[in-house]
């Protein structure tokens, strides 16, 4: 609960009395506070800072160092304070959370430093108010990442080979780390060098060299130096199959390392060489072939083990993929529309080139980007308007918002991240809240299981969890609350379980109870009504064990002298009855064997046979409630 | 040309109004409200000077302007039945205390309706109670205010209460307080009625007691 809410426990107490004269039960006895009440104020001497503050200021999260009975641990008998030898500065955040119940997160102060002190504190940081909330988890990840990344590093180079390696994960070792011996260091270059000259001999075999003597046409180099041409490229092949092969063989999963992009890249720029190998000098294959030469290019990409930078582009493009896939689905969109426009606007013009939208797509983007080929051109005078409109539209959606799309794309990205991550840990938040929430009823539900009610003697106080004298009190006034009503609280799962028995009973019961009772079972479970008929069948036989059940505990009551602790739940149905006075129990007893008269067709065991209903009408002259302990 | 420079000007005309309210309740909320001095306060209820340091600490440090409204007061005393509804009960409480009417309760309301509910006598007691069921200070309590008070007492308790709250539980409670309580049979129940009949319980006398040592 919140700090300011204990300071209003006291009137919420007080206001209980509005409820007495409704009582239909005498309330129960109020809890004695043992602790002086007289407020004192308490000195915290952290590093040399004297701190003054209330006792109860401290006392407000009774879950922390300074709230509980840990910070007797630093008491000074001598000075009469509490010594920490701690950060002052960040002392007085804490000491403020305490008085105003935020926490606020010092921008000047390092993120790791104040969350060790949190932690030393026993703080969840999770307190922090809402205004400190972004910046805190912002220099958290920030920090975080920094921290990652250093290991990465460190790990990457300085750690020394494990002792007793088998040469495969040596080798696998130097082809990651090319600077952890010469040898790899050697290969990484050697490697590079060939995927150079491999892609400048793709590149200038295309370009025309003088013709050979005896001939007119220009020749490009790859055809008239064919043999020096093959020859290198068979080089640069094996080099790369030898490289491929010891990778695949040095990798600690191979099926991983089949599957990553690099292994990928690598296969894909040796495989046409021997598909060509393998192919015949076919005419008609020959163009399937020349296509596959195209896939030599990728061999470029295999720079990128070599460049860092090139990894980085790479992955960045990855991780921008949505935003680009929405620049690209607008364009998309704008292109259809202008297409579309234009062809129905040139359709009449005889020898036209915008035949079909799909060929108008070709003039949009062109007019779009302000390239401005001139291979298509509208003849009509609508068709010109629109066309206009295109490029001037074109320049007002690709040149103006680039370097905003730009900026916003990781303006955008990156509050995307946060506020997907924030709505996540909202909605945590907000479950934890509510698990709090809970926490407290269930605090209150536990405490009753367990049977807190009952004058206990000091000596079995100890069993009972310790609780907080705000637990008490608040427990005390929640107790107030179910003696007023005469209804306890329980928590949803019992209450399904009890409507489901009730409902069942009722259904089943010939005794002629009390027909506004026949109420009950459309009125307390309406949205059970359809599962109650499914669940009727299967149930009268684990109802009637429960009921016996019930009977046998209801034996042992009655021998027992008062009030006795609930161990079970299905004890819970005696509960009214025990909080009687004893008189009134044995009446309860006695009036048992009464109502079989009205269920001839009872098949259960004789001894004192289930009962209809039970009427408890000696309680105190208000009740008139009913207690049901089962019925068949 | 002269139309659309027409609708520009009106839409700033517009959004100036807004700006003023803004700055008037940022002034309202301003408003503080000190409470008289300790001594007549002491004088005034039964609290000693140190009660009343301490209950003035914890009220200033919750509401800084020195004065509650509904809403705050609603929260405050909701967060103490997480299980159920308790606005309209706290509705009715915020009514009691709110002596002056006048929509908020200052620390002296807060003070005094304190001192009698802890350290008041019996009849004291009884008629603060009186005076919170109520509900329209026509100095009667009738069924329909008796039948909201309790029915806003049992949406506390929330849904899931063993028994299952019936429909007419709050109507036979009503009922059965009417029975004790009036007298005469007249379907009102009224002051002297009320304090006598709960003289004669028992159990309401002896409860009575049990809070005087909250503070």
């Amino acid at each position: 609960m919140a700090a300011g809410v204990a300071t209003w426990l006291p009137f919420a107490r007080a206001a209980a009395v509005g409820w007495l004269p409704l009582a239909k039960k005498t309330m129960p006895k109020p809890p004695v506070d043992k602790k002086s009440r007289n407020d004192e104020i308490l000195f915290v001497n952290v590093s040399g800072l004297r701190f003054q503050t209330w006792k109860n200021t401290l006392d407000r999260y009774p879950d922390t160092l300074l709230g509980s009975s840990e910070k007797e641990f630093f008491y000074n008998e001598d000075t009469q304070e509490y010594f920490f030898d701690r950060d002052p500065e960040m002392f007085r955040h804490i000491l403020n959370f305490y008085r105003t119940g935020k926490l606020h997160y010092p921008r000047q102060e390092c993120i790791q430093a104040f969350d060790e002190e949190l932690a030393f504190y026993g703080i969840v940081p999770d307190i922090i108010g809402d205004c400190c909330m972004e910046e805190y988890r912002d220099r958290k990840k920030e920090n975080q990442e920094r921290l990652a990344e250093d290991t990465e590093a460190e790990m990457a180079t300085d750690t020394p080979l494990p002792p007793h390696s088998t040469p495969r994960e040596r080798l696998w070792r130097a082809f990651e780390n090319p600077h952890t011996s010469t040898m790899a260091l050697v290969f990484y270059y050697v490697t590079g060098f060939f995927i150079a000259v491999s892609v400048i001999a793709n590149v200038v075999e295309t370009v025309p060299c003088r013709p050979p003597k005896g001939s007119k046409k220009d020749l490009p180099c790859g055809e008239k130096y064919s043999l020096a041409f093959f020859c290198m490229d068979t080089a640069c092949v094996l080099i790369f199959t030898f490289e491929y092969l010891m990778r695949l063989f040095a990798a600690p999963s191979r099926c991983k390392f089949m599957r990553s992009v690099m292994s990928v890249i690598d296969v894909v720029a040796i495989m046409p060489y021997y598909i060509g190998l393998v192919m015949p000098e076919n005419e008609d294959v020959s163009g399937a072939f020349v296509t596959l030469r195209v896939f030599r290019v990728f061999r470029i990409f295999k720079f990128s083990r070599h460049s860092q930078g090139l990894r980085i582009l790479g992955y960045t493009l990855k991780s921008c993929a949505s935003e680009l896939g929405f620049l690209l689905f607008s364009l998309t969109m704008a292109i259809i529309i202008f297409a579309t426009v234009m062809f129905y606007a040139e359709k009449g013009t005889k020898g036209t080139n915008f035949t079909s939208i799909p060929a108008s797509f070709w003039y949009t983007i062109v007019t779009m980007t302000t390239l401005g080929y001139g291979d298509m051109v509208p003849n009509t005078i609508a068709g010109k308007i629109f066309g206009s409109i295109c490029s001037l539209s074109g320049v007002l959606v690709i040149a103006l918002p680039v370097p905003v799309i730009v900026s916003n794309f990781s303006r955008i990205y990156h509050q995307n991240q946060r506020a997907d991550k924030m709505r996540a840990q909202q909605k945590v938040r907000l479950a934890r809240i509510r698990l709090a929430k809970k926490g407290t009823t269930n605090a209150f539900l536990q405490y009753k299981e367990e049977g807190g009610f009952q004058d206990r003697g000091s000596d079995s106080a100890l069993c009972l969890k310790n609780r907080s004298s705000f637990e008490h009190q608040h427990h005390h006034l929640l107790h107030c609350l179910e003696k007023t009503t005469n209804h306890e609280f329980t928590d949803e799962l019992t209450f399904s379980e009890m409507c489901m028995t009730e409902s069942v009973g009722y259904r089943t019961s010939r005794s002629t109870s009390i027909s506004s009772q026949q109420g009950v079972s459309t009125s307390c479970c309406p949205r059970r009504a359809k599962r109650r008929a499914i669940r009727l069948a299967n149930s009268t036989v684990s109802v009637s064990r429960g009921s016996v059940q019930e009977l046998d505990t209801l034996q042992v009551h009655k021998t027992s002298a008062g009030p006795q602790s609930r161990s079970s739940l299905n004890a819970r149905t005696e509960d009214l009855k025990l909080n009687c006075d004893d008189r009134d129990f044995t009446a309860a007893i006695i009036s048992i064997p009464t109502p079989p008269a009205n269920t001839p067709d009872e098949s259960l065991p004789p001894s004192p046979a289930i009962p209809g209903i039970l009427r408890n009408s000696r309680c105190s002259s208000f009740t008139h409630e009913t207690v049901k302990i089962s019925s068949l | 040309m002269g139309a659309v420079v027409g609708t520009l000007t009106m839409q700033t005309r517009q959004r100036r109004p807004s700006r003023d309210k803004v700055d008037d309740d940022l002034e309202l909320s301003m408003v503080c409200h000190r409470p008289e001095g300790l001594e007549q306060l002491e004088s005034q209820t039964n609290f000693s000077k140190k009660e009343l340091q301490v209950l003035y600490r914890g009220f200033k440090n919750e509401c800084p302007s020195g004065v509650v409204n509904e809403d705050t007061f609603k929260q405050i005393y909701s967060q103490f039945f997480p299980h159920g509804d308790a606005s309209t009960y706290a509705h009715y409480l915020f009514n009691a205390f709110d002596s002056s009417h006048n929509g908020s309760i200052k620390f002296e309301d807060f003070v005094t309706a304190l001192s009698i509910l802890l350290r008041g006598t019996t009849t004291e007691k009884l008629q603060w109670t009186f005076n919170l069921y109520d509900i329209n200070r026509d100095g009667y309590i009738n069924k329909e205010e008796m039948t909201d008070i309790v029915k806003a007492i049992y949406d506390m308790m929330g849904r899931f209460t063993y028994p299952a709250l019936k429909t007419d539980t709050p109507k036979q409670h009503v009922d059965a307080f009417f029975q004790k309580m009036d007298k005469n049979r007249d379907g009102v129940v009224t002051l002297d009625e009320f304090i006598l009949s709960c003289q004669e319980d028992e159990n309401i006398m002896r409860s009575l007691q049990l809070f005087e040592n909250v503070i």
